[in-house]
């Protein structure tokens, strides 16, 4: 527990981006980039990723399955919306299919806006994320603590 | 008999960049069916054009999706161009054929890096996503955008390339050609690739016309079909071939790709070899008032555009009929008696854009 | 390079037809070895505009059968004929409210499971 932060599980979620910044994420994961110098790894399993990196906005289909993931998270947990879909619907606010941005089912941390967002950009946003992680890793410490004294 | 039971497959999968969702039925470790359902990515953007005029439509035409956003963004502008009677410059046309070119380079080089993924040669996909970037800098380099151009307008383009922009791309052109080689090599020679792909998910030329497919799919079952061969922008000019395989396994819609990566990079330097000089948009004036159907070849095969327009500044109709839509009863039938391990992997072979699909 | 080199014509034609027509001419064009490219609706002046396209791989050809119907006139499917139409029907079925029978199989307005019910008859 106590490494963890020397290493957060990412977990990236498509909602209803168009894929630009879908991969734009995955690039930054790549040799050029490179985000994995931050001590992130990329993975599949939310019930393993600390900080899930979501991109496109919400709709009425995979508003359940944003929620479930991230239900399906441990504590600490911490949210990076990427892209303007994301962060408020973008250029598909006025769709009748689209509900906003991640914000509006799920709590989102740091917001990285962009259409598409740059790589520069996410990595800023990550590295933040990473930030946040540690500060709510502490917190999350002091209470599991309390609560076994209790 | 034996037990059947259903497994889902998606939204969120490790192997899946996009949602989808497959109820899969199997038998052992064997599918017998598989019954896909979508809605995950679905915006609903061609609604847009009610509150979006026939000029801005083309930002969002771009954005329903961002690998192909090329090609959206072109493939309305065609068909506005078309109802309004618009002949666009002719170093507009070439433009936009070096820029579809380079972005079906890099939409190629991506999908050969998510199969490379898929099959888990990590190696690999750190390889081709590498060589990727480069293209990628070169349209960052021409266009201002990674990812999503906008460079398309109705009546031609909205930048100019100068020399230097031509000689960073044919620079580009001719390192990546070297550093393809031994991509290229892993993929056809190595053993574990091979063994991973050949005979997997195997589609005959008679099912792939039966089922519709499009693009790069149906050319590795021997469906000799390329929208580009209608001579559309410049590609009435340029010399090219359609590639097309026999086989219809996984292997040959790898090989099919991998083929025309080397047949994008011979269209760009004749592009670049015979751009004309001069002007590169003309200024349109009025409305749309007509219809038409546009067709050109994207990255992942053959996509349709309607364009409805009334005489006003708002079109009544944006249609656009991608590739992955045409593709998806091919996938299900692909996915019939192939064991439940190559799912993942035979999804990937069709180069599924959810996205595209769903709009 | 040559200015007056311009592009081939291709066929690329809308023929209008009546709504009992459209199984005969479907099948019609499958025996020709036509394939289904697209389908898809308009709503144009209170009125519902179905298009089929049928694309000839050969020669590059368009063929599109246009249907000009009422919102409450009954369409029979041609996914009988072209199974992979099935999708397009579901979905001009799910967003226009064309009234499509027998669509196999019938996804029951639950293609990509909207909340609007035929959002694109505004």
């Amino acid at each position: 527990m106590y490494k963890v932060k020397k290493s957060p599980w990412v977990l990236h979620y498509d909602g209803s981006s168009c894929n630009g910044c879908d991969i734009e994420v995955l690039a930054c994961l790549t040799p050029v980039y490179d985000a994995e110098r931050f001590g992130i790894v990329n993975t599949g399993d939310p019930m393993q990723a600390d900080i899930l990196l979501i991109t496109g906005g919400i709709n009425s289909q995979n508003e359940a399955v944003v929620k479930q993931l991230y239900d399906q998270m441990p504590r600490p947990k911490v949210v990076v919306a990427v892209g303007v879909c994301a962060c408020t619907g973008g250029i598909f606010k006025d769709c009748y299919n689209i509900l906003g941005g991640a914000d509006k089912v799920i709590p989102v941390d740091i917001y990285v806006p962009g259409c598409a967002a740059r790589p520069q950009a996410i990595i800023d946003g990550i590295v933040q994320a990473v930030e946040l992680f540690e500060k709510r890793l502490e917190k999350h410490k002091a209470y599991v603590k309390k609560e076994k004294e209790a | 008999m034996k037990k059947r039971s259903i497994v889902p497959y998606g939204p969120q999968h490790p192997v899946l960049p996009e949602p989808i969702h497959l109820d899969l039925v199997i038998e052992d470790e064997k599918i017998v069916e598989a019954i896909p359902s979508i809605g995950f990515v679905h915006r609903g953007l061609e609604s847009l054009v009610q509150k979006r005029d026939f000029n801005q439509m083309v930002y969002v035409a771009e954005r329903v999706c961002g690998i192909c956003s090329f090609g959206h963004g072109f493939g309305y502008c065609e068909a506005v161009e078309k109802i309004m009677g618009v002949e666009v410059p002719g170093r507009a046309k070439y433009l936009r054929t070096i820029w579809f070119e380079l972005s079906r380079l890099h939409s190629h080089l991506l999908w050969l890096g998510l199969l490379a993924d898929g099959f888990g040669f990590e190696n690999l996909f750190y390889q081709c996503w590498r060589i990727r970037e480069k293209v990628l800098d070169v349209l960052e380099l021409t266009t201002g955008g990674r990812v999503i151009f906008s460079v398309n307008k109705i009546g031609g383009v909205l930048k100019d390339v100068d020399e230097d922009m031509l000689a960073a791309v044919k620079d580009m052109l001719d390192k990546i050609e070297l550093e393809l080689k031994p991509i290229v090599k892993t993929f056809r020679e190595e053993k574990t690739v091979r063994s991973r792909l050949d005979g997997v998910g195997v589609l005959t030329k008679q099912q792939a016309h039966d089922l519709g497919c499009a693009g790069p799919f149906a050319r590795a079952s021997g469906i000799k079909s390329d929208m580009r061969k209608m001579g559309y922008a410049a590609y009435g000019e340029l010399d090219f071939d359609i590639i097309t395989s026999d086989v219809g396994d996984s292997y040959a819609r790898c090989d099919v790709r991998i083929g025309e990566l080397f047949q994008s990079i011979s269209i760009i330097r004749q592009a670049i070899e015979k751009l004309p000089t001069g002007d590169i948009a003309v200024p349109v004036k009025g409305n749309p008032d007509g219809e038409a159907f546009i067709r050109i070849e994207q990255p992942r095969g053959e996509a349709v555009y309607y364009v409805k327009g009334t005489g006003t500044p708002f079109i009544n109709r944006m249609r656009v009929r991608t590739p992955t839509f045409a593709n998806l009863a091919g996938l299900c039938e692909t996915l019939k008696g192939a064991d439940y391990a190559d799912v993942g992997l035979l999804i990937l072979t069709i180069d599924p854009c959810i996205s595209c699909t769903e709009r | 390079m040559d200015e007056n080199k311009k592009a081939p014509e291709f066929e690329n034609t809308i023929v209008q037809i009546e709504t009992s027509e459209l199984l005969a001419k479907a099948i019609e064009l499958k025996k020709q070895g036509r394939r289904l490219s697209q389908a898809c609706a308009a709503y144009c002046e209170e009125k519902l505009e179905l298009s089929y396209s049928f694309a000839d791989d050969e020669n590059f050809g368009l063929l599109t059968l246009r249907l000009v119907l009422d919102k409450e006139t009954k369409v029979t499917s041609i996914s009988e004929i072209f199974p992979y139409a099935a999708f397009y029907e579901n979905e001009m079925k799910e967003l226009f409210g064309v009234n499509i029978e027998l669509i196999e199989p019938d996804y029951k307005n639950k293609l990509y499971r909207i909340r609007e019910e035929a959002p694109f008859l505004k």
